[in-house]
């Protein structure tokens, strides 16, 4: 049997002496869509960093493909493509710079890729300007250009759809859909229902015994 | 994995010299503080010469250090950090990768610059040899050391003073003996002993350092 592609078992998250959830289990196998919901503050971005393994959890464990993170001594069998708040764009390089040095992280890709993928988010033209010249969706996409360059099956992201335009946002959710249909695996968090979903499709709300 | 380690040094360099006035800062800094010194001690004076090793030492100490503080900050708060940390390449790689292309702008732009700061103090030029020689030895623990600091103080939001004080003792063996190797030139000694003791605390902090930071900045990225 293939172990789920991302497993918490019993995860307990405190921040600042403040349960934000406690003894929460969650499987995601290959194909599944997980869409976190949950009010502002109930721990939605605290539970993307334990399942990406840049936060350890307060109790329970995170298991990668079958394996805890904990027991995974060597880095490269971590593959997964975290998309934070903050995307890791440097506004004093170029889109195409960003990109290039992002992809090199993780599996170097060629300029032509790179000049495609900006095409596929809308950026065509934009390659060559400076991102702290673009406006917030535009340095966005310029992030989401990532999930067009040959990347990892499993996605994390923290509100994929932030000051992105409508037709922005539904090429977004088409491109995720798909992945998923494909055999990839996307958690995401963000507040908007999602016109179109995969096939395999669950909701987790955080923060219900709060509110 | 040498050619990501080359990736960054470029993107590092790209980086720095799209924000020349960072880059000026240190440099500055270490040029005013020794210009100085000539003004108050009084350009003629034995005391300038006699205390030239120190004051050249010193400054280039705290110009290494004001340049600490701002080494990661921008890539945590960009969120870069965080794609370091979850890359399947070993973050010590990265992160040698970083401190190196500090050092070049920094560490080795002071010590081009020395000889120049160290004439205005009436260093003697039979000198020059060892002070560029400790520097040059000197300067990379500087930098290792204080990324050290840098790493677990980056996610704090006034992490200056606490990264001073966290990295001035471990700063203070390298002082001592980069100083002492130019005074003992000053006075017509051998300085090989300073300078063979700087060179293994060089090749110390090079192999150790690099874990240290990786660790440091798991600690931050984590918080």
């Amino acid at each position: 049997m293939i172990p789920p592609c991302l497993e918490g078992v019993a995860l307990t998250c405190e921040r600042d002496e403040r349960v934000l959830f406690e003894q929460l289990n969650l499987i995601l196998e290959p194909g599944e869509m997980l869409q976190i919901m949950g009010p502002n503050g109930s721990g939605k971005t605290s539970l993307l960093r334990l399942l990406a393994g840049l936060m350890a959890p307060t109790a329970g464990e995170v298991r990668l493909a079958g394996r805890a993170y904990s027991e995974q001594c060597h880095e490269s069998v971590r593959q997964l493509l975290w998309l934070g708040h903050a995307a890791g764009i440097k506004g004093l390089l170029t889109a195409e710079e960003n990109l290039t040095w992002l992809c090199a992280l993780n599996k170097p890709a060629t300029q032509e890729a790179i000049w495609q993928a900006l095409g596929q988010v809308g950026l065509r033209g934009f390659e060559d300007v400076p991102c702290h010249t673009l406006s917030a969706g535009q340095q966005r996409r310029v992030a989401l250009a990532r999930l067009y360059l040959n990347p990892p099956a499993l996605w994390i992201l923290d509100e994929p759809f932030t000051a992105l335009d409508r037709h922005a946002v539904e090429h977004l959710e088409h491109h995720l859909s798909q992945h998923c249909d494909r055999g990839g695996a996307v958690v995401l968090t963000t507040h908007h229902q999602l016109m179109m979903k995969p096939a395999r499709y669950r909701q987790l709300e955080l923060g219900q015994e709060i509110s | 994995m040498i050619g990501l380690f080359v990736l960054l040094l470029k993107r590092e360099a790209l980086l720095l010299c799209r924000r020349p006035a960072e880059l000026a800062n240190p440099l500055v800094f270490f040029a005013i503080v020794i210009a100085l010194f000539p003004l108050a001690v009084g350009p003629e004076s034995q005391l300038l010469q006699e205390l030239s090793p120190g004051l050249v030492w010193v400054a280039a100490l705290l110009a290494v250090l004001l340049s600490l503080d701002g080494l990661f900050r921008g890539d945590y708060e960009d969120g870069s950090l965080e794609q370091w940390v979850l890359s399947p390449h070993p973050l010590f790689v990265l992160v040698l990768a970083k401190v190196a292309a500090h050092w070049v702008f920094t560490g080795l732009a002071l010590v081009v610059l020395s000889p120049v700061l160290a004439l205005m103090l009436g260093l003697p030029a039979q000198c020059f040899g060892v002070l560029l020689l400790s520097l040059l030895l000197g300067t990379p623990v500087l930098s290792l050391l204080g990324a050290v600091g840098a790493a677990l103080t980056v996610g704090l939001k006034r992490g200056g003073l606490l990264l001073a004080l966290l990295i001035l003792p471990l700063y203070i063996p390298v002082l001592i003996l980069g100083s002492g190797a130019l005074q003992a030139c000053l006075h017509g000694m051998p300085a090989t002993g300073q300078l063979l003791w700087l060179g293994s605390l060089m090749v110390l902090s090079l192999t150790l350092s690099p874990f240290a930071i990786g660790a440091g900045l798991r600690i931050s990225v984590g918080e």
